[in-house]
């Protein structure tokens, strides 16, 4: 059926608060206000207050009481409404959720999900603009997922709330409203899995996220030019699935990483360090990287264009690796 | 130490011995004895891990709890076994006091596999599941919101159990404290916030560190009930936790306790126990008011300790410590192979390729 990216997690939280009595949806105007992107429009109707909590504005503080909950055996979904306001939390989600197993020599776990939009939307300025992805990846004891289309969105959100780890879901702020068809009935997809969106035989193009859909622009355009590329969507950050980078990159021994996360010490960074290590052998050209400019994000719409990645800037760089 | 996941207690468990909130008289002997033991082991325990840190067979940072023996003993005998403990990284009274063995204990502090929490831990990472010991946690002010979440998953699950989160006064000026004791008053959490006062946060005082020095006050911010109690008296300390316990268990709601004590030692093993930022003079009349000879005295003129009494505790709290030590020192350190499990439940990814 044809969902929403919006309705398609919506779709999730339901099932799986149908299916298990202890997930619950905790953030800031989860409830009452249905959502500040609508994302939980009608839970709380349908599972009332006890489950669909509203907070204050205290990001440390409710991502910490997400966590005591979870490592006593609830199944915890806390909403940031956006995570650059997860900033204001990232002691619990580094500190605690992702230690506690292992400071615990296993003895407790911490089954949660934060979840909520990432990325730059449009004309936010310089504090609601960023994807931080790279940031949590670095941390053992996360995972990190980052889902590009509705199926993909259903199906992540539902292995991450059943996933015994905790796990930072990223949503594609600009992705809320695109239509995608999303398998009817239960819908798994398995954490750690990338998968080919777009089978090519000249380059390769990796993303994730928002910028999935950008690469297949950039694919769409590069085919007009008679050249084949391959979009790889990673779908997982962490753990990346290395062998489906390898393998895709061997096929076509040229490749793009494209990400919305600022240069330095990002996503892309990593793909291209597994590449050099592990597929060099396969290689015709240096790996490049389309990223967002290395600066804060203006406000002003000509800068912000200027700034962000797009499909005209990984076409660029897909010819620079295929000589053309 | 086993390295699965084991489920922490949720389901209604019977009254610990020696429990304040169940069974028998709470003045008697036998309990009176019982805290005192429990105290001298902390303080025994102690004295012994910083022999071992000043030895290097301690490693990293470690915090001595010497000094504020009755909180961690008085407050846990207010619980139920079923109860939930959330603490800092000043926990190795605690953690005794809870009845992890103190082989476990000084194990952890050594690094060893036979360790709580494996080895993995340390010091400042103590935890048993079985026992609803939390942690362990070194960032201060970040366990309080997990100790709330532990209420609040209590009360999700329509349960009767509390939970006790022990913090010093320092983490009362951390937005993870306000934001916590709001949402908990707000929310009518079963949750008992236990602020140690021991005058300082490392070398601050606690008149350079807070506008506010009666830190019982703060819960009046959050409309929650709050009470500064003595804490060199370990039946105080029972009393004040138990009342908590009670309002959170028959009615979910929270308290803020303030709990007056000292710690003898330096903030660390680095740091001196008087010198830079407090006298020698200030911690000897501290020490007028030990809470080990506050206990003692009481039973003694009370005609339930004697001479006789007294030195076969001494000598029974010797020989426990002596023998964690044994213990400790004669465990394995963990597998080469223990360094990636516990990253993730199992089946762990592994290993990273390189």
């Amino acid at each position: 059926m044809m969902l929403t990216y919006r309705d398609a997690l919506n779709s999730a939280l339901r099932e799986e608060m149908q299916r298990d009595d202890r997930v619950f949806l905790m953030g800031e105007e989860v409830g009452e206000y249905d959502g500040a992107y609508k994302v939980s429009r009608g839970l709380l109707k349908e599972f009332g207050p006890r489950r669909v909590v509203d907070t204050p504005i205290a990001e440390l503080g409710f991502a910490g009481i997400g966590v005591g909950a979870a490592v006593v055996g609830l199944r915890p979904v806390i909403e940031m409404m956006t995570w650059n306001f997860a900033l204001l939390a990232i002691d619990e989600i580094v500190n605690s959720a992702a230690k506690i197993r292992y400071m615990s020599g296993g003895q407790l776990g911490c089954p949660i999900v934060f979840r909520g939009p990432s990325g730059a939307a449009l004309q936010l300025g310089a504090q609601h603009s960023q994807a931080f992805e790279s940031w949590y990846a670095h941390v053992p004891g996360l995972k990190v997922i980052t889902p590009g289309t509705p199926a993909d969105a259903k199906g992540l959100l539902k292995s991450a709330i059943r996933d015994d780890d905790p796990v930072v879901f990223m949503e594609g702020e600009m992705l809320y409203n695109a239509k995608g068809e999303v398998p009817e009935g239960e819908h798994l997809v398995p954490i750690g899995r990338a998968e080919v969106k777009r089978p090519g035989t000249d380059v390769t193009l990796i993303c994730h996220g928002k910028m999935v859909g950008v690469a297949l622009k950039a694919a769409d355009e590069l085919a007009n030019q008679n050249l084949s590329a391959e979009v790889l969507d990673l779908r997982t950050i962490r753990p990346l699935d290395t062998e489906a980078i390898l393998d895709s990159v061997g096929k076509t021994n040229r490749c793009v990483v494209a990400e919305e996360g600022w240069p330095f010490a990002g996503v892309g960074a990593q793909v291209v360090d597994l590449i050099q290590r592990d597929g060099f052998d396969s290689l015709d050209a240096p790996v490049l990287r389309v990223t967002n400019a290395d600066v804060p994000m203006p406000y002003n719409k000509v800068l912000e264009r200027a700034a962000k990645p797009d499909a005209a800037k990984v076409v660029e760089a897909a010819k620079r690796v295929l000589y053309v | 130490m086993a390295t699965s996941t084991r489920p922490v207690r949720g389901g209604k468990g019977p009254d610990r011995e020696g429990g304040g909130a169940g069974g028998g008289d709470p003045d008697s002997t036998r309990l009176h004895r019982d805290y005192l033991r429990q105290m001298l082991l902390i303080r025994r325990f102690e004295e012994k891990a910083g022999e071992a840190y000043s030895l290097g067979k301690i490693g990293g940072f470690c915090h001595l709890y010497i000094g504020q023996e009755a909180v961690a003993v008085g407050a846990i005998a207010a619980l139920r076994e079923d109860d939930y403990i959330t603490s800092a990284y000043r926990e190795h009274g605690q953690a005794l006091a809870r009845g992890i063995s103190s082989r476990a204990v000084m194990a952890e502090l050594f690094g060893k596999r036979t360790g709580c929490s494996g080895g993995k831990g340390g010091s400042m990472h103590l935890f048993d599941a079985n026992l609803g010991f939390l942690g362990g946690h070194g960032i201060v002010g970040s366990h309080i919101p997990l100790a709330a979440g532990a209420a609040f998953a209590i009360k999700y699950r329509g349960g009767d159990q509390v939970s006790l989160c022990f913090f010093g006064e320092a983490a009362a000026n951390i937005g993870a404290f306000h934001e916590t004791l709001n949402m908990a008053s707000l929310w009518e959490l079963p949750v008992i916030f236990l602020c140690e006062n021991n005058g300082y946060g490392m070398g601050t005082a606690i008149a350079r560190a807070s506008a506010v020095r009666d830190l019982a006050v703060r819960g009046t911010a959050y409309d929650m009930p709050s009470e500064a109690v003595d804490g060199q008296d370990v039946l105080v300390v029972r009393e004040a936790v138990g009342r908590a316990v009670a309002r959170a268990r028959q009615e979910s709601q929270p308290t803020l306790l303030e709990v007056r004590t000292y710690r003898y030692v330096g903030h660390s093993m680095s740091d001196a126990a008087h010198g830079t930022y407090r006298s020698k003079d200030e911690v000897e009349e501290f020490r007028r008011r030990d809470p080990i000879t506050v206990l003692a005295d009481r039973m003694r003129e009370a005609g339930a300790l004697d001479d006789g009494g007294w030195e076969q505790l001494e000598a029974d709290v010797k020989a426990e410590v002596e023998d964690a030590y044994t213990f400790a020192e004669e465990s394995p350190d963990p597998e080469p192979s223990d360094l990636y499990t516990d990253v993730y439940a199992p089946p762990s990814p592994g290993a990273p390729r390189s």
